[in-house]
């Protein structure tokens, strides 16, 4: 076993045996920034995961809702174009209340390093001990880095133009930390942990990736004002880091003003980084600007797996196997992850033909105000790439 | 025949109205003219009631921290008890002390009345574009708890703890607040926006109390949202959304995002509803020191909050005169302050408006 696994082994045991107070927050914390130092050096690139005879095994939950039609569209894709991807599919229930099938999901995403999911439905009917599965999988993997890139795109409608925001949540901490308890009944309290070491790490991430992809300008959204020793230390964290990458300016704005701002201008954003919660209205406010839930992808990022899936995390009950849904941000996601898996040529292909089906209006689903169906938009994008790529197989 | 009836609703409620002045009875409410621009729009909108003859009385007073007995910060007593008095209040933009030793204001009123519901109407106003037409909600957030509790920690040196307080008092009141305010003015649906998702127990405890209250009002439509997506609805079609309840940083968030929408807080009402009947309207905009005193500045946000007043009196054709009369000089675009587009000062934009009240007579 290599130190690194063990590493990652004892911080799984930690997570799942130690009491879940505030002193294991900072146990796991403790632990976590043990195991970094050790490995500054490699922190910055993850490694391609195992190939066997050439070929990736990649992890796919299918999920609840749209998922388990947009996977299949998605191994569909690259069946025809020959992607040398196999899909190890691991199913999770949302209606059981145990935690065997998300247990293995976890142990499968391991074992690959490399997983697509669509998004697994929570119940909040049931019991606060039934957490949510998404959530789960997030922590657990320590995922901590949510990228979600939203762009204008030719031939979409929408009322603003040229946007080209990225948007970099924490995807760990924060308010979705999930500590919870009623002390007095009718009175609720909900914890909400913001630590040092993940506020420097998810700002050097955010800065690291405006430096990688020629950035200028990152802004940090928080709401200091208000709280003022959590929000505070997040925006401590990010100037700190800020000061080591000269090359890049940095600004901080409070997240209501933020979201007036982007409502009104969004072109004056470049990159954003921003705790939990904030980050999940952000992205959504910035999905819905460049045309909707169907079009942008997500990305989650941890040191040692990744996992891609649709950019706004929804199920999609109401148009579940009607053949309407949107396909286009769960096959971007796909190539999100033939780059993560550094099959590029693949990516390019694939992407290139996605984009040339979106500009046209014919094809548009109901999302985007048109009536075509995700089959057809799908053998669209495999006739794109027939007619244009390599050898593929017949349609 | 729904204008039919709406001309004899507001012929009906100006016979009210005239019998109520008749009778002598005048309304007192409490005015706080704030900092910066604020006494100018204060004095604005005194000259747009008098001009629409409004039986509104108005108390000045002014709100400055003074250190009270047993060391705690409260707002000068004749300014509580005018408000006590007169149950309601309209103010402008108070400047947000940095190092002064006191908390801000805004949170010192809110503490003294109790102030629970903020409401945030957001209607497109024809004549200012933006990017949405057609804007027609409220937003109605929880003041007091949530995650604007202040409670705070450093656990352990780089750990902090911050703590959202979530009660069923709390909750209880605001939705029956909610659905109320849905009954009184007529709208068709209350949503209440959550993330019961994550924060199982918390927001949980509180769309159950949402979905208790709904049984109580039949009448109107129900339904519950994920904050996500109600962000990713608001920007695509703000027309599905008709009143929104929800806890404190939510509702911070959405109403910002919603004043966005219809053109910014230069021109976006807000009125703070208390225990005890009290009631405090007021603009969300800044103090702007920069056009302080130069007659510069749009007193539309506090007009439309002083609307917003009339409306919860009872006075409903006064409200809607002068409601009128300020959307039609924005449409005219003939005089128009800076922010809006145009080049006139401030008191010509009032002059315009109170021109408008007396014509529409």
């Amino acid at each position: 076993m290599t130190a690194r696994s063990i590493c990652s082994l004892s911080r799984a045991l930690k997570a799942v045996w130690s009491d879940r107070l505030a002193l294991s927050a900072a146990a796991r914390v403790h632990g976590a920034a043990s195991c970094n130092q050790r490995h500054k050096s490699t922190y910055t690139s993850i490694p391609p995961p195992a190939r066997y005879g050439g070929r990736h095994t990649v992890t796919l939950i299918p999920g609840d809702g749209i998922g388990p039609e947009l996977a299949n569209h998605v191994r569909e894709l690259f069946r025809f174009c020959c992607v040398p991807v196999d899909f190890e599919v691991a199913n999770v229930d949302s209606s059981l209340a145990s935690e065997d099938d998300i247990n293995n999901a976890i142990m499968a995403i391991r074992r690959n390093g490399v997983a697509l999911k669509g998004n697994i439905e929570t119940n909040h009917n049931l019991p606060p001990s039934y957490k949510s599965r998404n959530n789960l999988l997030r922590t657990t993997l320590d995922l901590y880095a949510n990228v979600m890139h939203c762009q204008s795109l030719p031939g979409v409608r929408t009322r603003h133009k040229n946007i080209d925001i990225l948007i970099i949540r924490e995807n760990t901490e924060g308010e979705y930390s999930s500590l919870e308890h009623e002390n007095v009944p009718g009175v609720v309290e909900c914890l909400k942990i913001i630590t040092r070491p993940k506020s420097l790490r998810i700002a050097d991430y955010a800065f690291r990736t405006a430096r990688e992809r020629g950035r200028r300008r990152v802004t940090a959204v928080h709401k200091a004002n208000i709280m003022k020793l959590a929000d505070g230390l997040f925006l401590e964290c990010c100037k700190e880091v800020a000061s080591g990458y000269p090359e890049i300016a940095f600004d901080s704005m409070i997240v209501d003003n933020t979201t007036m701002q982007l409502v009104s201008r969004p072109q004056q954003f470049d990159v954003m980084v921003m705790p939990n919660l904030y980050g999940n209205v952000v992205s959504n406010v910035c999905a819905g600007l460049v045309g909707g839930p169907g079009l942008v992808p997500g990305a989650n990022y941890g040191e040692d797996y990744a996992l891609f899936e649709t950019g706004t995390r929804n199920t999609g009950k109401s148009i579940a196997n009607r053949n309407i849904a949107n396909p286009t941000a769960m096959l971007l996601a796909s190539c999100l992850l033939l780059d993560h898996l550094k099959l590029h040529a693949y990516a390019s292909m694939i992407r290139r033909a996605i984009i040339s089906t979106v500009t046209e209006a014919r094809l548009h689903t109901a999302d985007l105000g048109g009536q075509g169906s995700t089959s057809e938009v799908v053998q669209s994008i495999m006739k794109a790439i027939q007619s244009t790529g390599p050898m593929t197989l017949s349609i | 025949s729904t204008k039919a009836f709406t001309n004899t609703n507001s012929i009906l409620n100006h016979y009210i109205e005239s019998i109520q002045i008749s009778q002598q009875n005048l309304q007192t409410v409490t005015l706080i003219p704030g900092d910066g621009i604020g006494p100018e729009i204060s004095s604005a909108v005194m000259k747009i009631f008098e001009a629409a003859k409004a039986p509104i009385q108005w108390e000045e007073r002014n709100v400055t921290a003074i250190k009270g007995p047993g060391g705690r910060w409260m707002i000068p007593p004749d300014a509580k008890e005018s408000m006590d008095k007169s149950k309601i209040g309209l103010k402008g933009p108070l400047k947000t002390p940095i190092a002064a030793g006191h908390p801000s204001m805004n949170l010192l009123l809110r503490k003294t009345f109790d102030l629970y519901a903020n409401v945030r109407p957001c209607v497109s106003i024809e004549g200012y574009k933006t990017p949405y037409t057609d804007v027609n909600l409220v937003t109605i957030r929880e003041n007091t708890e949530g995650e604007y509790s202040g409670i705070e920690h450093v656990i352990v040196d780089g750990v902090v703890q911050s703590i959202k307080l979530i009660t069923e008092n709390a909750s209880r009141r605001i939705a029956e607040y909610a659905f109320e305010y849905a009954r009184n003015n007529q709208r068709a649906s209350v949503t209440a926006v959550h993330k019961a998702n994550i924060m199982r127990m918390s927001d949980g405890l509180f769309l159950r109390k949402c979905r208790e209250v709904a049984e109580n009002f039949k009448d109107i439509k129900f339904t519950e949202m994920y904050l996500d997506t109600v962000c990713l609805n608001m920007v695509q079609d703000p027309t599905q959304f008709d009143v929104l309840v929800m806890p404190n940083l939510y509702g911070d968030i959405l109403s910002d995002l919603c004043a966005g929408l219809i053109g910014g807080l230069g021109v976006t009402p807000s009125g703070n509803i208390g225990a005890n009947g009290v009631a405090i309207f007021e603009s969300v905009h800044g103090t702007a020191p920069d056009i302080a005193g130069l007659d510069l500045a749009n007193p539309t946000a506090l007009l439309l909050s002083a609307v917003m007043m009339l409306r919860h009196m009872g006075l409903h054709g006064y409200g809607k005169k002068i409601e009128t009369a300020c959307f039609d000089t924005i449409r005219d675009k003939k005089v128009l302050t800076k922010d809006l587009g145009g080049n006139s000062k401030c008191s010509e934009f009032t002059a315009e408006i109170c021109r408008r009240v007396q014509d529409l007579d």
